[in-house]
């Protein structure tokens, strides 16, 4: 099997909410600590075809995959960006998922 | 409900001075949300997939964000009324996170609606004459105006009218609705430009020719993003009866030679950049002269009912001064400082015009909670004829209060926690919502806002320091429109970082200039001490009066970038 740069994760966004997912062992998770990742490309690309089928039924929008690297046995993301999507606004620590307790 | 319905909530303090939707833009609103019901309906059930809906969504101001969906409310030339400013707030708190963002655009933004929420929270806009209407997409968006329209004293003619005579022109316009690109409109009508026309695609200066008529100076080509540009000027009067004509042959121009292969060379900025403005004015007028200008002939009658319905209040005749007042200040230091920063002058004897600010200390730019939009809602019916204003620099505006009633007023702020004094002070500061929130952002802006507050939190010290406008944008689109800053911060990303390129010497208004670089990204930690050496170096050279901007004017860029570079090898971690 073909090795990622880094391991990778597949993050989405609920069609009718709105808010982050992230690809886990059963399907979609919110709390990006049950994040399944991908450790090949062979993984990422079925990854990318999962997420396809979802957002072909209307499950899912806006389905990425993204770096990450292993802290704790948890998978963290390695760009600010995606880490601020694990969550949420640092102006505002009692929005998303950083207020539900799913923060990575 | 509709905007004639007789169970609407006015006080004896809160009369007609706002316009309000006739039946046929009733009928338009509620036929929107309804189509958009149907819409989302098919969306969710998969009769739509995403790339057939992003456009549908987008067109009725639905965006998806970082963290949720973001829906964002056009309040047409920034007026509000009380009771739609109360609306704002129930919606907060039923369909969102109980807060809302006021944007560079005279807009509401929620940040956490739910796509399945959003037609019954588009029905509760409608009931109160709001929508989401293009506030998204390729099209001409919410028309702002000078936040200051209808009670400056430097007005040749309030220019809301004029806005909402635009508003009906564009809505739905079925020729505009597919632009190259995205298409601003600002309009003025005062001496002052308060409301940056010459950054917008098109801005609008109401003006008297030498015949003494009221018409229009016409300026295209303005706008910031990735490549600013200030606006120039197009037609330097247009005259009432063929503003609609002339602007509909500037789109048709724009809609027929604007580029569509790069949508970062498709806004109207560029076509005027590349073609000239010579050219440009030679297409318009061409156009303008061959087409049937029949459809969009002055309706005088339409237009005198829309003045009408911008009715100047019933002001009590008063003297000029306020014995009140001025006993108020002496008596309270803070309530003077308020009075000194965030009150201008009305043009009738008597009155204010009154600036809340949403900049607290170390707070989120732009952000008011539902409880401050009801106290701003009781505010204004009880001081101010039931009536609001938004200004593009993300503050409300209360815009006839009486002096005599400015202490009970700033009472009511000050336990709303809406009393901070630092209106066009160094910590009033623009900031889009950067990467905290928006998907097309690459570093955060709102915290570095935060940081600079903080770091200047000292009102004295502010006053001192003067006029100073701080703009901070998370990204090259410049939603905080930081190439008008006179000191201008633009978060990028740098090697996988945050960084923060400053620019110094932008203006918005008449005097219109973009930034110029300070020089390479820095922190965001480094951030509030650039800015302290900026400001340490202004005082020290500053002439007596001069603005920040006029003293960089005087003493030019390079002299600013000089003393930077000099504080940095003195030790200073720049």
């Amino acid at each position: 099997m073909a090795a990622t740069k880094h391991p990778q994760i597949l993050f989405a966004s609920d069609l009718k909410l709105g808010d982050v997912l992230v690809l886990g062992a059963d399907g979609w998770e919110r709390d990006l600590r049950k994040a399944k990742v991908a450790a090949s490309a062979e993984e990422a690309a079925q990854f990318e075809a999962f997420g396809k089928a979802e957002i072909a039924a209307n499950r899912v929008v806006d389905v990425y995959l993204a770096d990450v690297e292993i802290v704790g046995g948890a998978p963290q993301p390695l760009h600010y960006r995606e880490k601020m999507r694990a969550k949420g606004p640092s102006v505002r620590r009692d929005l998303g998922k950083q207020a539900q307790g799913d923060a990575a | 409900m509709n905007a004639h319905d007789p169970q609407l909530s006015h006080g004896s303090n809160a009369p007609d001075t706002l316009y309000r939707y006739d039946a046929f833009d009733a009928q338009f609103v509620r036929e929107r949300v309804a189509e958009f019901r149907e819409q989302v309906r098919r969306r969710l059930e998969g009769s739509l997939t995403e790339d057939e809906f992003r456009p549908l969504r987008l067109m009725n101001g639905l965006y998806l964000q970082l963290h949720a969906y973001m829906l964002r409310v056009a309040i047409p030339y920034g007026t509000l009324s009380a009771r739609q400013m109360r609306a704002l707030a129930d919606i907060a708190d039923r369909w969102d996170q109980g807060y809302g963002h006021f944007t560079t655009r005279q807009n509401l933004q929620y940040n956490w609606p739910k796509l399945v929420d959003t037609p019954d929270i588009l029905q509760a806009l409608a009931d109160v004459d709001m929508h989401a209407i293009q506030t998204s997409g390729n099209c001409i968006r919410n028309v702002t105006a000078d936040h200051f329209a209808g009670v400056a004293p430097d007005e040749i003619e309030d220019p809301r009218p004029t806005g909402e005579f635009l508003r009906q022109w564009s809505s739905a316009h079925p020729e505009f609705s597919f632009l190259p690109r995205k298409f601003k409109i600002a309009v003025t009508g005062g001496a002052h430009d308060r409301a940056a026309v010459k950054v917008h695609d098109i801005g609008l200066r109401i003006v008297r020719n030498a015949a003494g008529e009221t018409g229009y100076e016409v300026i295209v080509g303005g706008g910031l993003g990735r490549s600013p540009f200030i606006g120039k000027v197009i037609c330097d009067f247009v005259s009432r009866a063929d503003l609609l004509a002339y602007l509909e042959a500037v789109m048709r121009v724009y809609n027929r030679f604007g580029r569509r292969d790069n949508k970062y060379k498709a806004r109207i900025k560029i076509l005027v950049h590349e073609k000239g403005i010579d050219a440009i004015r030679a297409a318009v007028a061409e156009e303008f002269e061959q087409m049937d200008r029949a459809p969009y002939a002055h309706d005088g009658a339409e237009y005198e009912r829309i003045v009408a319905s911008f009715a100047t209040p019933p002001y009590e005749s008063l003297p000029k001064d306020s014995a009140v007042l001025e006993s108020a200040r002496v008596a309270n230091k803070d309530f003077a400082q308020f009075v000194a920063v965030n009150t201008a002058p009305h043009r009738v004897d008597g009155y204010a015009i009154v600036t809340v600010s949403l900049k607290p200390i170390g707070g989120i730019p732009g952000d008011a909670t539902s409880e401050q939009m009801r106290a701003l809602a009781d505010a204004s019916e009880r001081f101010g004829f039931g009536e609001l204003r938004i200004s593009h620099e993300q503050n409300v505006i209360l815009p006839h209060v009486k002096k005599d009633d400015l202490f009970a007023l700033w009472t009511l702020l000050r336990e709303a926690g809406l009393a901070t004094a630092n209106a066009g002070l160094i910590s009033d500061i623009i900031s889009c919502p950067g990467l905290d929130y928006c998907a097309l952002a690459t570093a955060r802006s709102i915290p570095i806002a935060q940081a600079i507050s903080q770091r200047f939190s000292d009102i004295g010290r502010q006053q001192e320091i003067g006029k100073l406008g701080i703009k901070i944008s998370g990204c090259i689109n410049a939603c905080g429109h930081h190439h008008v800053g006179a000191i201008g911060i633009l978060g990028l990303e740098k090697k996988g970082q945050e960084s923060y390129q400053i620019t110094l010497g932008g203006d918005p208004t008449l005097d219109a200039s973009l930034g110029e670089l300070l020089g390479p990204g820095v922190t965001a930690d480094e951030v509030p001490d650039v800015i302290e050496h900026l400001v340490a170096f202004y005082l020290a050279e500053r002439h007596d009066g001069e603005t920040f901007i006029e003293t960089w004017r005087r003493l030019g860029h390079a002299r600013f970038k000089e003393a930077l570079r000099r504080e940095g090898e003195d030790g200073a971690d720049i």
